[in-house]
């Protein structure tokens, strides 16, 4: 199952630059591993040494937190579905 | 709700002035009164203070709070629209009240010319219905949420990073508050400033009219507000996006304030505090101003730019050997670097410099040093013929 990760400004750099990134994964900790394989200097900021995600990242399945979803990182992907990464920001001035 | 009776009267002025919003029916007598009544405090007179203030200044808030001890700085104007020229080297706030002054004199306008603090912060926010997030850092962030929690007060948040927002109202009527869309802020120096990593002038203009909005149809009672959602702009591909944002059953309660430079600072223990605490055999910081005395007597260092090419084609540095991104160095691209030579690594303002060098370092570089201050210091204290950005 191919999945698309919307990618935030600030992580772009570490994968090309490019806003999305198509990759394959079943479920949803899958296609984040996939993703962090691929594009390796995105993983230590997405998740600490235990492999959890950071408390100053969230991620989406579709327009739902996955920390909240029944299954969490588990949750199986269905055609169609897109994951997007949102880390935490704090610009203002 | 505050009851009917209890609100300020319009007068003929009021009338005339407001009669665009009287004629909503959205709005009409009643919410003119209520925004009449209505108190608003807001922290931050910068990118997104700027048509917050205006706009809640326009639409007739009887009385408005500023926080900010910082002054306008040239530098400000590409995007903090209530200032001007005219008030450069002003106290933000006073500049401020000038602005909203000349937009509504019938404003009630307090000035807090201090950073919020955990001292402050509940006596600064006490008074007023509404708390309005225009800060730009995490400290105050999580401070400023906390005390809204604390004092049962909405809290309309907004925040920005190049050419993306988020936007959200937090602690509204039982919902959920910034801990649970992010329990811990990230490691210092993770994500850079807006002066590190920049700002589209026009972004905070977007997100702060958005707090503007989400402010109003709370005092009015109108409308749905974004609590339970956060809403995701970006400015370059022209989408906004809601997601759903839920309470974190996981969340610890908050009951007191808290020591919020340490939180942010350690909150992430593990890699985050290792990495500063950590510096790899090899790496040495220096002062541009100690850089030029050893530069003077001779120190013939190999000088690493790590900024993008677009911030060399504003100014670099003469003596500058090689210009390559700190990612790219982060990330192992380290031919044309000799091993053989000490190694100065410079970026704007020195924090992605330290990285480049500490990657560097630990690659086995033997002599490499950070411009603490990066070429901004430079500029600013050894020569200033060069320009500052």
């Amino acid at each position: 199952m191919a999945v698309n990760i919307a990618i935030p400004t600030a992580l772009r750099a570490y994968v090309g630059g490019n806003g999305s990134v198509d990759v394959e994964g079943a479920t949803v900790d899958e296609a984040l591993d996939n993703l962090t394989t691929t594009h390796a200097g995105l993983a230590r900021h997405l998740r600490d040494k235990a492999g959890k995600l950071r408390s100053f990242v969230n991620v989406y399945l579709n327009d739902e937190d996955i920390r909240f979803l029944d299954d969490k990182g588990a949750t199986v992907l269905k055609d169609g579905d897109s994951l997007i990464i949102v880390p935490s920001i704090a610009g203002g001035r | 709700m505050r009851p009917l009776d209890e609100l300020p009267e319009l007068d003929n002025a009021d009338i005339a002035r407001y009669s665009r919003h009287l004629i909503l029916d959205e709005v009409g007598m009643e919410g003119q009164r209520r925004l009449k009544g209505a108190s608003v405090l807001c922290v931050g007179t910068g990118g997104l203070g700027s048509p917050l203030l205006m706009y809640l200044a326009a639409a007739g808030v009887g009385r408005i709070g500023i926080v900010d001890f910082d002054v306008v700085d040239e530098s400000n104007l590409q995007r903090q629209i209530i200032h001007g020229v005219s008030t450069i080297g002003k106290p933000k706030i006073l500049s401020a009240r000038d602005r909203i002054l000349d937009i509504n004199p019938r404003c009630q306008i307090d000035l807090f010319e201090t950073a919020l603090v955990a001292d402050n912060a509940i006596e600064i926010m006490k008074p007023y219905d509404i708390v309005v997030d225009g800060t730009d850092n995490f400290p105050t962030r999580y401070l400023v949420n906390d005390a809204c929690v604390m004092l049962g007060k909405p809290n309309v948040y907004g925040s920005i990073f190049k050419f993306e927002g988020q936007a959200t109202v937090f602690n509204y009527k039982g919902g959920p508050n910034y801990r649970d869309l992010y329990p811990e802020p990230p490691p210092p120096g993770l994500v850079p400033s807006c002066a590190e990593g920049g700002v589209l002038g026009v972004l905070p203009g977007i997100v702060g009219a958005i707090q503007a909005n989400e402010t109003i149809k709370i005092i009015l009672g109108k409308g749905d507000t974004l609590s339970g959602r956060l809403l995701l702009f970006d400015a370059m591909q022209m989408t906004f996006r809601t997601l759903k944002l839920r309470k974190d059953p996981e969340a610890k309660p908050i009951t007191e304030l808290i020591d919020y430079e340490e939180f942010c600072g350690v909150a992430s223990i593990d890699e985050g505090a290792a990495a500063r605490e950590t510096e790899p055999e090899g790496f040495a910081r220096i002062s541009v101003q100690q850089a030029k005395t050893r530069l003077d007597e001779g120190w013939k260092p190999f000088v690493l730019d790590v900024r993008k090419s677009h911030e060399a084609d504003i100014v670099s540095l003469s003596f500058a050997d090689l210009l390559r991104p700190h990612e790219a160095v982060v990330a192992g691209e380290h031919d044309g670097i000799p091993r053989d030579r000490p190694v100065l690594v410079h970026c704007k303002m020195g924090g992605r410099s330290a990285k480049a060098a500490k990657a560097l370092a630990a690659a086995g570089f033997t002599d490499v040093t950070n411009l603490e201050g990066g070429i901004t210091g430079w500029a600013k204290e050894i020569d200033t013929s060069l320009p500052v950005y």
